[in-house]
């Protein structure tokens, strides 16, 4: 039985190692070609790694929290079959929905006995069903809640997210007429009872820094300790945007999401950085060149379950606002379920933070190295203003930006975020 | 050039899939064309599961009629001297039914107000392509495409189908001869119908699976009773076995094909009438255009990548059915091209199924619905699992459904008693699985299926008993 060595491929532009995150296998374990052999985080993304061929695993490298380099040996498999060249192989990024099953490892199953006889063993009976608590609906195992399909696409036609709406049915069901009910209280959405704060508190929860945790450390730490970063700030009065955001949306057809500030701020700066190159580069540390970009890809700092990812919208310079609220749409999500591909997480120029209704007053953003500038979006507000000698409400945002003082000056900077801010206080110059 | 046509929706492929998203769309007053480069019906209906149902189901009847004609006459029946099988007669009568579905999609297609175009189509961009038909090329520009061009047959390269003497499963369904012996090459679901239906009709069957088992998308309970009942009919089947190639020898009728193999290291070879190669099936994702539509594929390369609402990354432009993922089952295509066609139509759907089940029509059946216990406890759900063995059925010791060691077992949530996957081991157990797939759906509790009267004598029972073993209080089981 031949010996085969199954190296690290090469998964991806630029990534040279990956972290050990998960073994779906084990020395001894029979394996399937394509079936998931090991988890690795890399600096981009999490990949699993398919297996290249049948066999049973002889040997494996690495233990979960260590790093294997590419081209190094992953798994060594006594191979049955004619195996794939590394070449043909492709990272497949991590899925939580994903459904394999051709591939699946064949699950251990207890020895059934003679099927001419009555199995003997009786389980154990089930306790009743504990109550059903009355604020959350009983979840199904993919996370969804529990409805029939009739409520599901009532719910969904009249846009209501069904994770808040209260069950009544049995283990938390939700039943038409909760449905109706949430709906003729125009939506209300029960609030959770509030914890009790009467006993003081004395655990020590150790949570260890490892897979994209870790990656972020490392990241963060490399990005300030190697980029003097100067941070500036401004106020943008975003009275005129919400207007015509309002009328875009009040007029949007069927199927176009909701347009937010982020995608016309996105196609101002799309718009406005053939003029400021400077800001839209990657500096490389150590090789004492600027590269400046045509493309914009805008990196949107994503906040997941998982941790921080930054999705790529690519080429914004090329896409309408539409274009660009769907995109931003479509990568936030795949990056907020896992099933965002390496593409979808690499080749930023240039990054937004924005923490929505977080959004506060104002940040220092760390810059994403090797990019050399980032703006932080705030929340708009209604502030009193004055105006030719008056006091007038008018909607205010502000921004934050940070930039790499190695490759552009204060004034270079500066003048980034007041052009923006004069394209976003006349919206119209966005488009013409 | 030819004319060019406009259209709101174009539909690749008049399979399960295609066809179903044609009849909707037609419904819902949307302007529609269907390509299909074949015959309407797909593989499912033309060369798939329609055919080998057909093949199955006159296994069967010549299996019993085989059982009348010796021992004297099981249970009393007897019939004078024993049946014979002619092979194209049959394969005939199974043309006659594929006939009537492929006649009976094209009625309601055409009903839907739906135009059905034969020829192979090309894509040039997203939404245009040209079709090239018997009556010259046809252009079309779509508002919306959907591509349901389903999936192949995968060749092993070194032993490639001449449907002579090396069979894909669409020439074991058109056979002219029923062979004496017979080589299956891989032990999965589609091998192992066929298997068992040419065992059922007296051929010499051995199967060369190289995994260390055969059906290995199903756990061990569910397999063993097909594993018994192969052994029982004389089946030979060679696991971690590795077909490395065939030759054919003799001449003229007497002409064989030699299937050699590697098993634990030595090499072995047997000598049959036909090779059968099952080894799994692959999208249809090349041939037609896809390159020049700017869709993308998903993290393994081989699917076309789709979100909930089966969207492909470019807009307007859908996948469905088996080019767009697993599972590759003909009624998942169907389910999801019913949706896309509503969400064009403009209404608002996801593909927001609990399950998709999964049958697998060998002898005995075998389906799953949801999640298996070892499956729900990967998932850090604590469970309880009930299971009713059919010989403890009336109605199955009637059938004789007992004989075939099978059981329904259902598994459901401790705390909260929700039904979290049913399977169902046993001849004449497909047809219950509509019931594991409603109450899935519905997400049913135990309590709920409990409390529901199922009727007797039937088989399903089977399944209200299961669920009440969980609770601990079976009646017709200890």
């Amino acid at each position: 039985m031949a010996k085969y060595v199954f190296k690290l491929p090469d998964i991806g532009e630029g990534v040279v190692e990956g972290e050990v995150v998960q073994w779906h296998v084990g020395i001894g374990d029979t394996v399937i070609e394509d079936a998931p052999i090991v988890v690795l985080m890399t600096d981009k993304a999490t990949v699993t790694i398919p297996s290249p061929t049948s066999g049973v695993v002889s040997s494996v490298s690495g233990e979960v929290g260590d790093m294997i380099a590419v081209g190094s040996m992953l798994v060594e498999f006594d191979a049955e079959g004619v195996s794939k060249t590394v070449a043909d192989i492709e990272p497949v990024p991590e899925s939580g929905a994903a459904h394999e099953p051709e591939s699946a490892p064949t699950p251990a199953a207890k020895p059934t006995p003679a099927p001419t006889s009555i199995p003997a063993p009786t389980p154990k009976p089930a306790p009743p069903p504990a109550a059903p608590p009355i604020t959350t609906a009983a979840k199904r195992t993919d996370g969804r809640v529990l409805a029939s399909p009739a409520v599901r696409k009532r719910a969904l036609e009249a846009g209501v997210e069904l994770g808040v709406v209260s069950g009544s049915g049995p283990a938390g069901r939700i039943r038409h007429a909760d449905l109706d009910a949430f709906i003729a209280a125009g939506g209300d959405v029960l609030g959770a009872a509030p914890a009790a704060f009467s006993t003081s508190r004395t655990g020590v929860t150790e949570v260890k820094v490892v897979g994209l945790r870790r990656k972020i450390a490392e990241q963060m730490v490399k990005s300030k300790s190697s980029i003097p970063h100067f941070s500036f700030f401004e106020e943008v009065d975003v009275t005129e945007l919400e207007e015509l955001r309002q009328t875009l949306n009040s007029n949007r057809q069927d199927g176009q999401p909701k347009l937010t500030f982020l995608p016309f701020i996105m196609l101002a700066l799309a718009k406005i950085m053939p003029e400021h190159p400077e800001c839209n580069a990657h500096f490389h540390d150590g090789e004492g060149v600027v590269h400046r970009h045509a493309a914009v890809h805008i990196g949107i700092a994503t906040q997941t379950e998982r941790g921080l990812y930054v999705p790529v919208v690519k080429h914004v310079e090329a896409m309408d606002s539409w274009q660009a609220a769907s995109e931003l749409l479509r990568a936030s999500q795949a990056a907020r379920d896992g099933s965002a591909s390496l593409d979808d997480l690499t080749g930023s120029t240039f990054t937004i933070t924005s923490l929505g209704r977080e959004g506060g007053l104002g940040a220092t953003p760390i810059i994403n190295h090797p990019e050399v500038a980032i703006l932080g979006v705030h929340k708009a507000r209604e502030m009193p203003v004055v105006r030719g000698g008056h006091i007038v409400v008018r909607r205010i945002m502000n921004l934050s930006s940070s930039f790499d003082h190695r490759v552009v000056d204060g004034a270079d900077g500066a003048r980034l975020v007041q052009h923006l801010k004069r394209m976003l206080e006349h919206p119209a110059m966005i488009f013409m | 050039m030819a004319e060019t046509r406009k259209c709101q929706l174009l539909v690749i492929g008049a399979g399960p899939g295609g066809y179903v998203t044609g009849i909707r769309a037609g419904q819902l007053g949307l302007d529609t064309i269907v390509v299909e480069g074949d015959r309407a019906g797909g593989t499912c209906l033309i060369r798939g599961c329609i055919p080998s149902k057909a093949i199955i189901h006159a296994a069967d009847r010549f299996e019993a009629l085989r059982q009348h004609s010796t021992e004297g006459g099981h249970m009393g029946l007897s019939i004078d001297g024993g049946p014979e099988v002619d092979m194209s007669a049959l394969v005939s009568w199974k043309d006659t039914i594929v006939d009537k579905l492929n006649k009976g999609v094209e009625g309601l297609l055409k009903a839907a107000g739906v135009e059905l175009l034969n020829g192979w189509a090309t894509f040039s961009g997203p939404k245009h392509c040209t079709v090239e038909t018997s009556e010259g090329p046809v252009g079309i520009e779509a508002e919306n495409v959907v591509i349901a061009t389903g999936s192949s047959h995968i060749d092993l390269p070194f032993m490639p189908c001449d449907e002579e003497f090396v069979l894909s499963s669409t020439g074991a369904l058109d056979l002219s001869r029923l062979p004496k012996k017979a080589a299956i090459v891989g032990g999965g679901y589609i091998g192992l119908e066929l298997g068992c239906a040419l065992t059922k009709l007296g051929t010499e069957v051995t199967v060369v699976e190289g995994l260390d088992s055969i059906l290995a998308i199903f756990d061990k309970e569910l397999r063993r009773p097909l594993e018994i009942w192969l052994k029982r009919h004389g089946v030979t089947v060679h696991t971690n076995a590795l077909a490395r190639g065939i030759e054919i020898k003799g001449k003229g009728a007497s002409r064989k094909v030699e299937l050699m193999f590697e098993k634990e290291g030595e090499e072995e070879s047997i000598k049959v009438d036909n090779v059968l190669v099952t080894v799994g099936r692959r999208p249809n994702t090349k041939g037609w255009g896809l390159e020049n539509m700017g869709v993308r594929m998903d993290a393994s390369g081989r699917f076309i990548r789709i979100d909930s609402q089966c969207q492909t990354n470019v807009p307007g432009v859908f996948a469905i059915g088996d080019v767009s993922g697993e599972p590759m089952l003909a009624h998942r295509a169907s389910a999801q091209g019913e949706m896309v066609a509503e969400i064009i139509a403009g209404h608002p759907r996801e593909f927001d199924k609990v399950a998709i089940p999964a049958i697998v029509f060998t002898e005995p059946e075998i389906v799953s619905v949801g999640l298996t216990p070892s499956e729900a406890e990967e998932r850090g759900e604590k469970i309880v699992v009930g299971k009713f063995p059919l010989v403890a059925s009336g109605r199955a010791l009637t059938l004789e459904a007992d004989r075939t060691g099978g059981f329904v077992r259902v598994t459901a949530r401790e705390s909260d008693h929700v039904i979290l996957g049913v399977q169902a081991v046993g001849s004449h157990v497909a047809e219950l699985h509509g019931e594991f797939v409603l109450a899935l759906e519905m997400g049913a509790l135990l309590e709920d299926v409990a409390g529901t009267v199922h009727a007797h004598p039937t088989i399903t029972e089977a399944f209200h008993e299961s669920v009440l073993k969980t609770l601990g209080h079976a009646i017709h089981t200890t």
